[in-house]
């Protein structure tokens, strides 16, 4: 599909060359059809590639929580048993991080950090390609675990043991998707941060690099941090399973605790990984729609900067009801708060970049605005979350499960939306439909809080996660929340027609096609961006 | 800059990250022992050897409540028991109590005991200095078997604890100890 | 014009949505007030955490939703070009730093309180099985399993869901009232969450490890919770059903399940 909608965006390339400085027919050597994909170590394709992926893997989570939701949305069992509900709500988790939220971001680093740093590609270009292609393979372990026998996993996306150990063959499945997505991440960060810290134009230092640049190299350190981590914990889970070892078996002088710790040392600074290039895009769209400079761009950088950093060392605050010694809880509630400060003070400055600017509210800025006002009330739902006496109250409830969506759908999710919009004039040359987009954010942003707001009452009110039938007087709720689901869902298939179209045509774009855009793919290069981006450095002012 | 220059700066970085990646997946491994190590010092692991116990003034001014408690997991569900539930011990005072086990279940058992001990703040004051769970135990079919616990609660124990427990959990590892070879 | 409409809209629509929360069914918003000091605790620093959220949300969004009123495009208004203002952005780091130090300072005090097991009166051992707890007194020699009472023709939609569907077990946990009561939490398998919303207890069970919290209801009553973390099928169907209450029917419930289980 990806194919044979994309492949026309190479013809306009020469057409609209008027600015390119020249570029345009470099293209000339590489295959055409399908091996082209397969082959490609070219960065936007592999961009393209990687934003498909992630949009495919996009809709069959989504899918699952629509099964999910349809089982939920009265008390009883309607739709599919308990077992394969618990292996629905693990898929989804993993689907969605692994699958779309990360490498959604990769597509746009590959699209973007070139064109943004004036590099002609990525570093390593065919590292580039293997980093992609391990995906598919990883995703099919997956999408296959529920065709083996024993079905999926279903211990939660968390795979914590003994309950993991009790999994059939779909978690031998698991751990080896995981392994190789975290291959995939790992080859992925050090071609972006080997290009960022090496390719950059002359006079783009790195405190004139943009937003989404800056965070995507802090984002990518974190990756080769704890990527290794966690294929660590699952390959002793994988030990534990099959070699005797009692790493987590309390049996053995084993204690299953410390795969939360193990795991979670890798889990918290991934949720970092999943929002910091969201914060990097927000931050770029925002000055465009005001048509004025990112406000205090040095502490957007400094508090992106902390927020990595504390992110080592708060994980304990997935773990309040383990029994952790007082002290420990208090040291991980109080660094947990501390980051509601650097947190803080991002949304503070968009505020103050919109604040008497010049503002239209085109596509990708509804999204950012949503972005900011939701991610917001997911940012306060946190702080709740952070205290542990509230925490042990509210602990593997709807409120966290409502926290994590506004964080992730309404956060990292609504950031890709509103980049896919910002920047899909700049991919295909072509103007989307701006009507359609409006309604797209709409249908999205209405449906999504019917969804999600009401599981903070659920939550607060004790109704437990990943639970396939639950008690009464939780009921009018869950149904408003698989109504607001299946409106959420199907607009989703909006966004695909409304790229489809843009991909085959429509206005043509300018190459600055926002007026208050400022990075170098707006500024020196056309629409649709050529093949290869800078042959030669771009001149910087 | 030239292309070859890139690309030598290129693969230097490239050995750069490689490294940090495998120092990360060290430091995952490294957190095994970085884990058990604290876990020991907290006294939260259950250590497979007995703790020396210096010799200390007792505490005569103060009591506190021990409790015995006799877990069993998995599909082990044979009689285990502490022969007393609770105890009043001074701080400081070696103690010895009784577990029993009837092997109820009509087969020869190796069963592992572990140790945990509530609140967790007691743990690194609770020592054992002669315990069944420093290795494992077989039982042979229908065997009664009581076995004793030596411990003592260090004087430093916090002023504010006063009742402690002591957990013994039996897992089954029969099939782990099963003849090495042939 | 189309904006007006707009607002029109939602504002039928909270309304609509207001009168519906009002009924029945929809009373399900908050934490519970709780029958115990922590639970009570918790809902106070919820409202209070909630509230400055609410000031902040106010105020940031008040200036935010005030800029894209007044400084749009179409209204003719023009860009400044203004990016960094270094009071401004020292106030607005320092001012959050403030508000979670009293937050922090509350949340501290109510983490000590629910950590605070000394001084019980009884002690409770609860262990997890998938997919029932079994709970022995300590003290009173007591020690019963507690499984679902519901029956699977409810769930499967074949017979009328009774009132506390899901939330009824075949014996309950009685506790006297006004008593500190030491829970003790394990887990026979894997591990399992003792998760009680109105005491405002929430402890995993660990296999091989046992983790203690404490109860002190201060009102007869019954109190429902469930299992809190992910256990394997059956994690929906393995309820708590707590009864609270006063010393002498404990006592005589006592005597009678000790008669009942020699």
């Amino acid at each position: 599909m990806a194919q044979a909608h994309t492949h026309g965006k190479n013809e306009h390339v020469q057409g609209h060359g008027d600015h390119s400085h020249g570029h345009g027919d470099h293209h000339d050597h590489h295959p055409t059809g399908l091996m082209r994909w397969v082959k490609s170590t070219n960065h936007k394709d592999i961009g393209t590639l990687y934003l498909w992926f992630s949009f495919i893997m996009l809709l069959s989570g989504g899918a699952l929580a629509l099964i999910i939701r349809a089982e939920l949305f009265q008390p009883g069992i309607q739709v599919v048993n308990p077992e394969v509900f618990n292996g629905l709500t693990t898929m989804h988790g993993l689907i969605m991080v692994f699958g779309a939220i990360m490498p959604a971001f990769v597509g746009f680093a590959n699209w973007l950090v070139p064109m943004q740093i004036g590099a002609p590609d990525m570093a390593f270009p065919r590292m580039n390609n293997w980093s992609f292609w391990l995906l598919p393979p990883a995703a099919i372990l997956l999408v296959g675990s529920f065709f083996v026998p024993g079905g999926a996993t279903g211990s939660g996306w968390t795979l914590y043991p003994p309950l993991y150990i009790q999994n059939g063959i779909a978690a031998d499945m698991t751990i080896f998707a995981v392994h190789i997505l975290g291959a995939s991440s790992i080859m992925g960060s050090i071609n972006i941060i080997t290009t960022i810290l090496n390719m950059r134009a002359p006079g783009m230092t790195l405190m004139k690099m943009p937003l989404f640049i800056w965070t995507w190299l802090i984002t990518a350190y974190l990756l080769i941090a704890v990527m290794p981590v966690l294929a660590g914990a699952v390959t002793m889970l994988l030990t534990d399973r099959h070699f005797g070892t009692n790493f987590f078996n309390a049996a053995g002088g084993g204690d299953p605790t410390m795969f939360m710790h193990v795991f979670w040392f890798f889990g918290h600074p991934e949720v970092y990984i999943m929002i910091l290039p969201a914060f990097g895009i927000v931050s770029q769209i925002v000055p465009a729609f005001s048509r004025k400079p990112l406000f205090g761009y040095s502490s957007m950088v400094y508090a992106t900067a902390s927020i990595a950093i504390l992110s080592f060392i708060v994980w304990g605050h997935h773990m309040f009801t383990v029994g952790m010694p007082v002290t420990a809880q208090l040291f991980f509630m109080l660094a947990t708060m501390l980051i509601s400060v650097p947190t803080g003070v991002k949304v503070f400055n968009w505020v103050a970049t919109m604040w008497k600017g010049e503002l239209t509210f085109e596509t990708p800025m509804l999204w950012a605005v949503g972005f900011i006002a939701l991610f917001t009330i997911g940012g306060f739902s946190g702080l709740v979350c952070s205290m542990t006496p509230i925490d042990v109250s509210i602990h593997n409830t709807y409120y966290v499960v409502a926290h994590f969506h506004y964080v992730l759908f309404s956060g990292a999710l609504y950031s890709i939306f509103g980049g896919v919009y910002f920047w899909l004039p700049k991919f295909t040359g072509n103007m989307y439909d701006e009507k359609l987009g409006k309604w797209h954010f709409w249908l999205t942003t209405i449906s999504f809080n019917i969804t999600f707001f009401p599981q903070h009452f659920l939550g607060l009110a004790g109704m437990v996660r990943r639970y396939a039938d639950y008690p009464l007087q939780f009921a009018e709720w869950n149904m408003w929340s698989s109504i607001g689901a299946f409106i959420l869902g199907p607009s989703q298939l909006l966004f695909l027609y409304i790229v489809l179209k843009c991909i085959k045509g429509g206005q043509k774009a300018a190459q600055k096609q926002w007026e208050g855009a400022d990075s170098l793919e707006w500024t020196h290069l056309p629409s649709p961006a050529p093949y290869h981006s800078f042959e030669t450095p771009p001149v910087l002012r | 800059m030239s292309a070859a220059s890139l690309d030598r700066q290129n693969r230097a970085m490239l050995r750069k990250l490689l490294t940090i990646v495998v120092i990360m997946a060290g430091f995952g491994w490294a957190l095994v022992p970085l884990y058990r190590k604290i876990c020991e010092v907290t006294g939260i692991a259950q250590t497979r050897s007995a703790d020396s116990v210096a010799n200390s003034q007792i505490d005569t001014s103060r009591w506190v409540t021990v409790e015995f408690v006799a877990n069993n997991n998995g599909s082990l569900s044979w009689q285990f028991e502490p022969l007393k539930t609770t105890l009043r011990v001074h701080p400081g005072e070696l103690t010895q109590v009784m577990y029993r086990v009837v092997n109820n279940t009509g087969r020869k058992v190796v069963a592992q005991a572990r140790a945990s001990y509530g609140p967790v703040a007691a743990a690194q004051h609770f020592k054992k200095v002669e315990c069944f769970c420093f290795t494992s135990q077989t039982f042979e079919v229908a065997e009664t078997r009581q076995m004793p616990v030596t411990f003592m609660l260090t004087p430093e124990l916090p002023r504010d604890i006063d009742t402690v427990t002591l957990s013994y959990t039996f897992f089954d590892v029969t099939a782990q100890a099963a003849p090495p070879k042939g | 014009m189309e904006q007006k409409k707009l607002v029109a809209a939602l504002m039928a629509g909270a309304a609509g949505l207001s009168a519906t929360v009002a009924s029945a069914g929809y009373d399900v918003l908050n934490l519970p007030l709780g029958a115990t000091a922590n639970a009570r605790n918790n809902y106070d620093l919820h409202m209070f955490v909630l509230w400055i959220c609410f000031g902040i949300f106010v105020v940031v969004f008040g200036a935010m939703f005030y800029s894209i009123l007044k400084h749009r495009k179409s209204v003719g208004h023009k860009a400044e070009h203004f990016h960094e203002n270094t009071t401004v952005e020292i106030v607005w780091t320092v001012i959050p730093f403030i508000i979670i130090g009293v937050m922090a300072v509350k949340a501290t005090g109510g983490l000590l309180a629910i950590r605070d097991t000394s001084n019980p009166d009884m002690t409770i051992k609860i262990t997890a099985h998938q997919w029932q707890w079994k709970y022995d007194y300590l003290q009173d020699g007591i020690s019963f399993y507690s499984k679902m009472s519901t029956p699977r023709d409810q769930i499967e939609a074949n017979a009328p869901k009774g009132e506390h569907y899901v939330v009824e077990v075949d014996k309950e946990v009685v506790v006297p009232v006004n008593k500190k009561i030491r829970l003790l939490v394990t887990s026979n398998d894997v591990i399992h969450g003792w998760y009680v919303p109105d005491l405002a207890v929430n402890q995993y069970g660990i296999p091989g490890f046992i983790k203690d919290t404490y109860i002190n209801v201060e009102k007869p009553g019954v109190y429902r919770g469930q299992c809190s973390q992910i256990c394997g099928k059956e994690h929906a169907y393995m309820p708590i059903v707590v009864r609270a209450v006063s010393d002498d029917e404990y006592k005589a419930w006592v005597e009678e399940t000790k008669a009942a289980q020699s």
